[in-house]
């Protein structure tokens, strides 16, 4: 398991070195996006207009912060099941999208876009949003307002910690649970 | 008629709200401690030590534990021999719901299920009412989180399937969930009553203390087995690999139908949040 220091925008070259189980500490402009703004990105595309962020090389992190008190640029920030952006993210990587961050699993046809795209599905650690939110040192809400937690965020972040979930090689770090044949 | 005014009811509901979502309870830091010291894999450590830094920076920053600060959802005991004055008690938990939520930054995740449109202030809550001897009003809150309720379900087994059949739904459930719910995770257990009674009595379950045993030696056997079983499965902190898959398990056996056997399974994260208070 190695670990690497990396900066957005992310590139092919960041994408094809790592593998399933190692560590990244990613530093840059990342953007959240969850269920309802996914939605609304893809009324955009689908419209021919443009999004509010540059897809290419873009990483995309899959939550919905707590407010932010006073004093704190963001609120307690961990990531939301990924499972839920799968009908997504396959066309966000054909556009582009070179990750995204969340928890849980992801479909056999994610696996296989990230693969043809050379993209990487990264974990951050569920339920550690207060730890987190340590990493993120600005948070800008730069489109869908009216969503409210679920707003697009552009988000500087430093050496934001990541594990490789789903690497583009075919590598997964999730283990098979241990069922009995019979089951 | 013991009296108990409106104004204490909406600032204690306020009060726990912010307080489940920035102070770990005890029991689930012990048990997170434990799993720390019996984890052998420095994956399923590193989890569990940031989970217990994140506890640690919430209680110091009151940032809450986890973004998601769950839909509000209460069981309320009320006494017979209690009065509430100035308001109606649905209504007082929902403003105190509205006020803990705002002063307490936590975030409001209450929306329309179709157009999905935010409510904007963490209402409705989802409250359970109950009618109890005494002259006291007990309301008990739990931060249900979006991401383990999705992996709960509800089925109706038939009676011939028994103890067996039970096991052995839970079992695929917690595997085919792994790392979603934020494993390691508490997994409330309803057998019995009706459709909708099973998944309510789950839920409350998860209220017990994770150290506690179950009253019932029978219902105790059951609870001990199910979580050697499912710690078995060797899913781990956050599906990494390792030996805590859960936390605890929490039965609750109700009688139920002759041609039924409901059974409800209700999983929580490690960020096992509720609070009570005796008014």
């Amino acid at each position: 398991m190695a670990e690497y220091k990396l900066t957005t925008p992310l590139t092919d070259e960041d994408m094809v070195q790592l593998k399933a189980g190692d560590v990244v500490f990613l530093t840059g402009t990342i953007h959240s996006a969850r269920d309802a703004a996914h939605k609304k990105l893809f009324d955009l595309l689908d419209a021919g207009k443009e999004l509010p962020f540059e897809l290419e090389g873009s990483a995309i992190y899959y939550v919905g912060p707590s407010p932010a008190p006073p004093g704190r640029p963001i609120g307690s920030a961990g990531p939301t099941t990924s499972y839920r952006m799968d009908t997504y993210a396959p066309r966000l990587h054909s556009l582009g999208m070179k990750a995204s961050i969340g928890k849980g699993k992801r479909s056999d046809e994610v696996k296989a876009v990230m693969k043809e795209y050379k993209g990487v599905y990264f974990g951050a650690t569920g339920g550690a949003g207060a730890l987190l939110s340590n990493s993120i040192v600005e948070s800008t809400v730069i489109a869908f307002e009216e969503l409210g937690p679920e707003a697009i965020r552009a988000m500087k972040v430093k050496d934001f910690p990541l594990l490789v979930i789903n690497d583009c090689h075919g590598g997964e770090l999730y283990v098979k649970p241990k069922l009995d044949s019979e089951e | 008629m013991r009296e108990i005014q409106a104004a204490d009811i909406v600032e204690a509901v306020a009060t726990m709200c912010i307080k489940a979502n920035t102070e770990l309870p005890q029991d689930v830091r012990n048990k997170l401690e434990q799993a720390m010291a019996e984890e052998t894999s420095s994956s399923a450590k590193e989890v569990l030590r940031q989970l217990l830094e994140n506890a640690d920076l919430s209680m110091e920053t009151k940032l809450p534990l986890c973004q998601d600060c769950g839909l509000a959802v209460y069981y309320v005991e009320v006494g017979d021999d209690c009065k509430i004055v100035g308001g109606n008690l649905r209504d007082l938990i929902n403003e105190g719901t509205r006020k803990g939520y705002d002063e307490g930054f936590l975030r409001k995740s209450a929306c329309d299920p179709l157009t999905r449109a935010n409510t904007g202030d963490g209402t409705p809550a989802v409250i359970h009412f109950d009618m109890v001897p005494g002259d006291k009003l007990k309301i008990s809150y739990m931060a249900k989180g979006g991401g383990a309720e999705n992996m709960s379900r509800v089925t109706m087994l038939a009676p011939a399937q028994g103890w067996e059949g039970i096991k052995k739904f839970v079992i695929n459930r917690v595997a085919e969930a792994g790392p979603n719910p934020c494993p390691p995770t508490v997994i409330g257990i309803g057998i019995g009553g009706t459709f909708e009674h099973a998944a309510k009595i789950a839920k409350s379950s998860l209220l017990r203390e994770l150290d506690d045993t179950h009253p019932e030696p029978r219902v105790a056997e059951m609870e001990k087995e199910l979580e050697e079983a499912l710690n078995g499965l060797g899913i781990g902190p956050m599906g990494l690999g390792g030996k805590t898959t859960v936390l605890g398990v929490k039965i609750t056996m109700e009688p139920c139908h002759l041609a039924s056997l409901p059974l409800a399974v209700n999983v929580q994260c490690h960020s096992q949040r509720h609070e009570e208070v005796v008014l």
